[in-house]
C-alpha cells in the first residue's frame, strides 16, 4: 500500500506539489489525470525518489509504502528503486540485446546464476505479453523492435526485478492505438499482482483501466475515488470542467 | 550590377574555402616531389666515386657494405664475397702525402694518372676519389658500379646515418621504431588518465570541480611543445636518470612521459563529449532499475560512449605520433633502434627538424628528409580517417 | 551484497577523483616549477633589452618583437581567408562533393604535425616562392597552421546564430549578403574573436613551423622589413635550453623565456575565458 500524507514537493522556489494526501491499495491500479503541467508526474517520481536527482528538490510531509518512511535516512534508494519499478513515457532501452536490457536489473542487483537468470528473463518477457514474439531473437538489438514492442520490452525490464509496485508515466503516449490497447490490456492482467499508479492525460485510457483515479491541477490533489464515479458523477466542479473537456 | 557584385563575392568566399584542399594538395606534391627525388639519386655521395683495382671482382657495394668497410668492420674482401685479400682504404687526400706537389703536376693534372697508379699496384684497394680525378679507362682500374638508392634500403634500411662516407645511410627503421615506441608506451600512460579523467570530468565531479578543472585542462593544451620539452629537459630527465639508475636520463620513456602529459588534453575533452551526449532517458532507465550511479556509467554511460572514447584515444595517437619540439629536447639524439624504453632513440618529426638545417638543399640527405615528411604526413593521415571512421560508425548505429 | 555494490561505487569514485587531482597536480607542477625559476629574471631589462654576453645576460626584447610580428603576419593571413570559407560552408554551399572534400581536407590540415608545416613552408614559401628566410614565409606558414583552428571556430560560431535571425532579416528584404554582414557575422563576432584569441596563444608557441622559415638565434637588429629574419620566443627557448656557447649560465634567460611564454598562453586563455562568459550573459 503506497501512501502521501501531506506532501508538499518544491523544485527549488517553485512549490510543485501542494499538501496532498491519498492511499494506493495493494493490487489495483489508480490513474492520476489532469493538464500539462499540474504535476502528477512529479508526485508519481515521488515513490522511487527520481526526483533526487534533480537539484533544488525538496520533500515536506512524508511518503510511505507499506507503512515506512521512503525518505527516512536508513533507506537505500537502490534497493527501493527495485522494488518500485518504473515505465517511461518514451521507450528507452539500453544499447544491448533484448536479453541483456531484461536482465539488466537483476545483474545490477547482485544476481549472477545464469538460469536463475535466463528463467527471470522469460518469465518477465512473457508477463509483458512479449515472449512470443521475440523469443527466438533474444539476443538481437533492442532497437530492432517496434516502438509498442520497445515498450513492453521496458515493463518486462522492469517486472524482472520482481517489485510490487509499478509506477508507469504515460506509458502508451508514444504508441499506436494497437499497442496502447495491447498495453492497456497488459495493466489489466498485472494489477492483480502488483500495485500499478498510471499517470495518463487520456482520460478513456484511465476510466478504461484504472480502479481508482486522482485528479490533480496546479499541484493540488482535487478529487480522489472510485473511477466509475469520476467519470460518472465527479464531486468537484473542476473535475467535472476538466472531463467534459472544457479545457485542459 | 548588384547580383554581379554578390556572385562575385560568393566566388571569393568559395575560393577561400578551397585553399584549405589546395594547401594539402600542394602538400602532398612538395613533399613526394622532392622526397621520391631520392630514388633517383646514387648511393654514393654526389661527386665522388668508388675505384678499386681491375682484377677485383666485385663490381658493386651496399651502402652498408661500404659503411662497414670504412669503419673498419669488414677488413677483408672475401667477407663481401670477393677473394680473400686485406681492404686497403683509400682516402684521397692520401694522395698528396704518396706523391709530392711537383709529381702531382700543375694545377693537379696529373692526379689521375698517379691515382691509376696507386690502385693498379695495389689490389685489395678501394679508393674514395672526386669524380673529377678519375680516370676511367685506364687499365687496371675499375669503378664501382654506382646504384641508386633502393626502396628497401630507405625503408627497411636499419641504420640512419646520413653524415657517412662515403655512402649515407638512410635507413628510416631506427626511426620508426623510436617513433612507434615512445608514441605507444605515451599512449598506454595517456588512455587510462585520460578516459579517467574524463569520466570524472563528465559524471562524478560537482560543478564547482568542473569550474577548476576544465580550464586548468585547456590550460594544459595550451602550453607550447617547446615549454613542455624544457620542462622535460630539465626536470623529468634527471628524475629518470636517478630513479633509474642509468647513464643518461634522456630516454625513450622521458619522452613518452612528456608525451603522455601533451595528449591528455586532447583524449579528455573528446572523450568527455563523448560520455555527455549519452541521453538521460538512458540513464534514468538505468537508476530506476536500482543501479547506483556507479553502475550506471559502467553499465550503460560508458559502453554507449565507446566509440567517441575510440576516436578520443586515436587523436590523441596522432598528437603524439606529430610531436616535435618535446619529444626532440628529451629524448636523447641516438638514430639506433632501441632495446628497451630506457635508450635514447629518435622519431622522425625529431630527427626532420634536427638535420634538415644542415642538409645541403637537394642534396640526397635533403631529399630523405623530405620523404620522412611524406611518411609522417602519410601516419597522421591514416590516423585522422581512422578517427572519422570509428566516430561515425557511431552516428549510424543511433 | 547491497554493501560490496557501495563500496564498489566509493573505490570508484575515489580513483577517478585521484586521477582528476593527479592532472590538475602535473599542471600545477610545471607551471609553478617555471614560475618559480623565472619569475626572478623578469625585470624591465629582460622584457627591452637585447641579449648580451652570449646569451646569458640581458633581455629577449627582439625575441618578442619578432614573435609579434608573427603574430601580426599569420592572423592577417589566416583570419580573412578562415572566416571567408567558414562563411563559404555555412551560409552558401550545398550538400555536393566541393563541400564533403572541403571538410575533409580542413580536418586533415588540422591534423598535419607542426613539422610539416614548416617543410613545407620551407619549400613553398622560402625556396620556389623565393621569399627566403623571413617574416613573411614565417607568418604564411603559421597562418596555414591556425587555418583550420580558425576555419573550425567560426563555423561554429556561425551555425551557433539562431535561424530566427536570419529569417526575420530575411523577411525584411535584406539578401544573403546584407544579413551576414549585418546580422549573423555581429551576433557571431564573441566566439570568432575567441578563435582569434586562443590562436594567437597557438603561434606564439610553435617553434617547428618556423625553425626553417624565418627563425634566428641572433641579430644584431630589429628586423626591418617583412622579408627580414626575425628572433622568436619559442625558438628561443629551444637554442637557450639546448644549444648556445654556455647552456648553464643561459639557464636563467631559458626559465624567463620559458614564464613569458607561459604569461601569454595563461593571458589568451583567460581573455577568451572572459569574453565567452560576456557573451553568455548578454544571451
Amino acid at each position: 500500500m503506497i501512501e502521501a500524507k501531506n506532501v508538499n514537493f518544491y523544485y527549488g522556489s517553485f512549490h510543485a506539489i501542494k499538501n496532498v494526501s491519498m492511499k494506493m491499495e495493494t493490487n489495483s491500479a489508480i490513474a492520476l489525470i489532469g493538464p500539462s503541467g499540474c504535476g502528477k508526474s512529479t508526485f508519481l517520481r515521488l515513490f522511487n525518489r527520481m526526483n533526487d536527482e534533480i537539484p533544488g528538490a525538496k520533500l515536506e510531509g512524508e511518503c510511505l509504502i507499506d507503512g515506512n518512511n521512503i525518505y527516512s535516512k536508513s533507506t537505500q534508494v537502490d534497493v527501493l528503486r527495485k522494488n518500485v519499478g518504473m515505465v517511461f513515457q518514451k521507450p528507452n532501452p539500453f544499447p544491448k540485446s533484448i536479453f541483456e536490457n531484461v536482465a539488466y536489473g537483476l545483474k545490477v542487483n547482485g544476481i549472477k546464476n545464469r538460469t536463475f537468470i535466463a528463467e527471470k528473463v522469460e518469465e518477465s518477457l512473457t508477463a509483458a505479453a512479449l515472449w512470443d514474439e521475440v523469443k527466438d531473437k533474444l539476443n538481437k538489438s533492442a532497437f530492432e523492435l517496434s516502438g509498442g514492442q520497445q515498450q513492453r520490452l521496458c515493463i518486462a525490464r522492469a517486472l524482472a526485478v520482481s517489485p510490487s509496485i509499478l509506477l508507469m508515466d504515460e506509458p502508451a503516449s508514444a504508441l499506436d492505438p494497437i499497442s496502447t490497447a495491447k498495453i492497456e490490456e497488459l495493466i489489466h492482467v498485472l494489477k492483480q499482482q502488483y500495485t500499478i499508479v498510471i499517470v495518463t492525460h487520456n482520460m478513456q485510457q484511465a476510466a478504461r483501466v484504472s480502479d481508482k483515479t486522482g485528479f490533480f491541477m496546479y499541484g493540488e490533489l482535487i478529487e480522489y475515488t472510485d473511477t466509475k464515479k469520476m467519470f460518472l458523477a465527479p464531486e468537484k466542479e473542476e473535475t467535472q470542467n476538466y472531463i467534459t473537456g472544457r479545457f485542459g | 550590377m548588384k547580383k554581379f557584385i554578390d556572385k562575385l563575392i560568393e566566388g571569393l568566399l568559395k575560393l577561400s574555402g578551397t585553399v584549405t584542399g589546395i594547401t594539402v594538395l600542394l602538400i602532398i606534391v612538395f613533399l613526394f616531389k622532392e622526397g621520391s627525388g631520392l630514388f633517383q639519386s646514387s648511393t654514393v655521395e654526389k661527386g665522388y666515386t668508388l675505384l678499386v683495382n681491375s682484377e677485383n671482382p666485385i663490381d658493386k657495394l651496399s651502402p652498408e657494405e661500404l659503411k662497414h668497410i670504412f669503419d673498419g668492420e669488414i677488413e677483408n674482401w672475401k667477407q663481401v664475397g670477393g677473394r680473400d685479400e686485406a681492404i686497403r682504404i683509400f682516402r684521397f687526400d692520401e694522395i698528396f702525402s704518396i706523391y709530392t706537389d711537383d709529381e702531382l703536376g700543375e694545377d693537379y693534372d696529373l692526379i689521375p694518372e698517379k691515382l691509376g697508379e696507386v690502385i693498379h699496384t695495389n689490389p685489395g684497394i678501394i679508393a674514395y676519389i672526386p669524380q673529377k680525378y678519375a680516370a676511367k679507362n685506364s687499365r687496371g682500374i675499375k669503378e664501382l658500379i654506382q646504384e641508386k638508392i633502393g626502396l628497401s634500403d630507405y625503408f627497411l634500411g636499419e641504420e640512419w646515418l646520413p653524415t657517412a662516407t662515403p655512402a649515407p645511410l638512410f635507413g628510416i627503421l631506427p626511426l620508426l621504431f623510436g617513433t612507434l615506441l615512445v608514441s605507444f608506451i605515451a599512449i598506454l600512460i595517456a588512455i587510462p588518465l585520460g578516459v579517467g579523467v574524463a569520466i570524472y570530468l563528465a559524471e562524478i565531479a560537482n560543478e564547482r570541480i568542473r569550474k577548476l578543472l576544465k580550464p586548468a585542462i585547456e590550460l594544459l593544451a595550451g602550453i607550447p611543445s617547446v615549454v613542455y620539452g624544457f620542462f622535460g629537459l630539465v626536470v623529468l630527465v634527471p628524475i629518470v636518470q636517478k630513479t633509474g639508475g642509468l647513464d643518461l636520463g634522456e630516454t625513450a620513456f622521458t619522452g613518452s612521459l612528456i608525451l603522455a602529459i601533451m595528449a591528455l588534453p586532447t583524449i579528455i575533452s573528446i572523450a568527455e563529449d563523448a560520455l555527455r551526449t549519452t541521453p538521460k532517458a538512458m540513464r534514468d532507465a538505468s537508476l530506476a532499475l536500482g543501479a547506483n550511479k556507479w553502475q550506471t556509467i559502467y553499465k550503460v554511460v560508458i559502453p554507449f560512449a565507446s566509440s567517441g572514447i575510440a576516436a578520443a584515444v586515436v587523436l590523441g595517437v596522432g598528437r603524439a605520433i606529430g610531436e616535435t619540439m618535446a619529444v626532440l629536447m628529451v629524448t636523447g639524439n641516438a638514430a639506433v633502434i632501441p632495446h628497451s624504453m630506457f635508450e635514447s632513440v629518435r622519431t622522425i618529426p625529431a630527427t626532420i627538424a634536427a638535420e634538415l638545417g644542415e642538409a645541403p638543399s637537394g642534396g640526397t640527405h635533403y631529399q630523405a628528409l623530405f620523404l620522412l615528411g611524406a611518411v609522417l604526413f602519410i601516419i597522421t593521415l591514416t590516423i585522422s580517417i581512422v578517427a572519422e571512421i570509428i566516430s561515425s560508425r557511431k552516428m549510424i548505429k543511433e | 551484497m547491497i554493501q560490496t555494490k557501495k563500496i564498489k561505487e566509493q573505490i570508484a569514485f575515489s580513483v577517478f577523483r585521484l586521477l582528476g587531482f593527479m592532472v590538475l597536480g602535473v599542471l600545477l607542477w610545471i607551471l609553478g616549477f617555471i614560475i618559480y625559476n623565472g619569475i626572478g629574471v623578469i625585470s624591465w631589462e629582460f622584457i627591452f633589452s637585447a641579449p648580451t654576453d652570449g646569451m646569458t645576460g640581458g633581455g629577449i626584447f627582439p625575441a618578442i618583437v619578432g614573435t609579434f610580428y608573427l603574430i601580426i603576419g599569420s592572423t592577417l593571413f589566416a583570419f580573412p581567408l578562415g572566416i571567408m570559407s567558414a562563411i563559404y560552408t555555412v551560409e552558401y554551399a550545398k550538400n555536393n562533393w566541393l563541400t564533403k572534400f572541403i571538410r575533409i581536407m580542413t580536418n586533415n590540415l588540422a591534423s598535419i604535425p607542426s613539422i610539416v608545416f614548416g617543410l613545407f613552408g620551407m619549400t613553398l614559401f622560402v625556396n620556389t616562392l623565393g621569399f627566403g628566410d623571413s617574416i613573411l614565409a614565417g607568418s604564411l606558414t603559421l597562418g596555414l597552421l591556425i587555418l583550420p583552428v580558425v576555419i573550425r571556430t567560426t563555423e561554429e560560431a556561425l551555425k551557433a546564430v539562431p535561424k530566427t535571425y536570419r529569417l526575420g532579416s530575411t523577411a525584411l528584404g535584406a539578401n544573403k549578403i546584407q544579413t551576414i554582414k549585418r546580422v549573423v557575422l555581429p551576433a557571431a563576432f564573441p566566439n570568432i574573436i575567441t578563435g582569434l584569441i586562443l590562436s594567437i596563444g597557438r603561434v606564439s608557441g610553435e617553434t617547428a613551423p618556423i625553425l626553417f622559415t624565418v627563425a634566428a638565434y641572433f641579430l644584431p637588429q630589429l628586423p626591418h622589413s617583412i622579408f627580414d629574419q626575425a628572433m622568436a620566443l619559442p625558438y628561443h627557448l629551444y637554442v637557450l635550453a639546448t644549444s648556445g656557447t654556455d647552456i648553464e649560465a643561459a639557464r636563467p634567460m631559458a626559465y624567463g623565456t620559458a614564464l613569458v611564454l607561459i604569461v601569454i598562453v595563461l593571458l589568451m586563455n583567460t581573455l577568451a575565458g572572459i569574453i565567452k562568459k560576456r557573451f553568455e550573459k548578454n544571451k
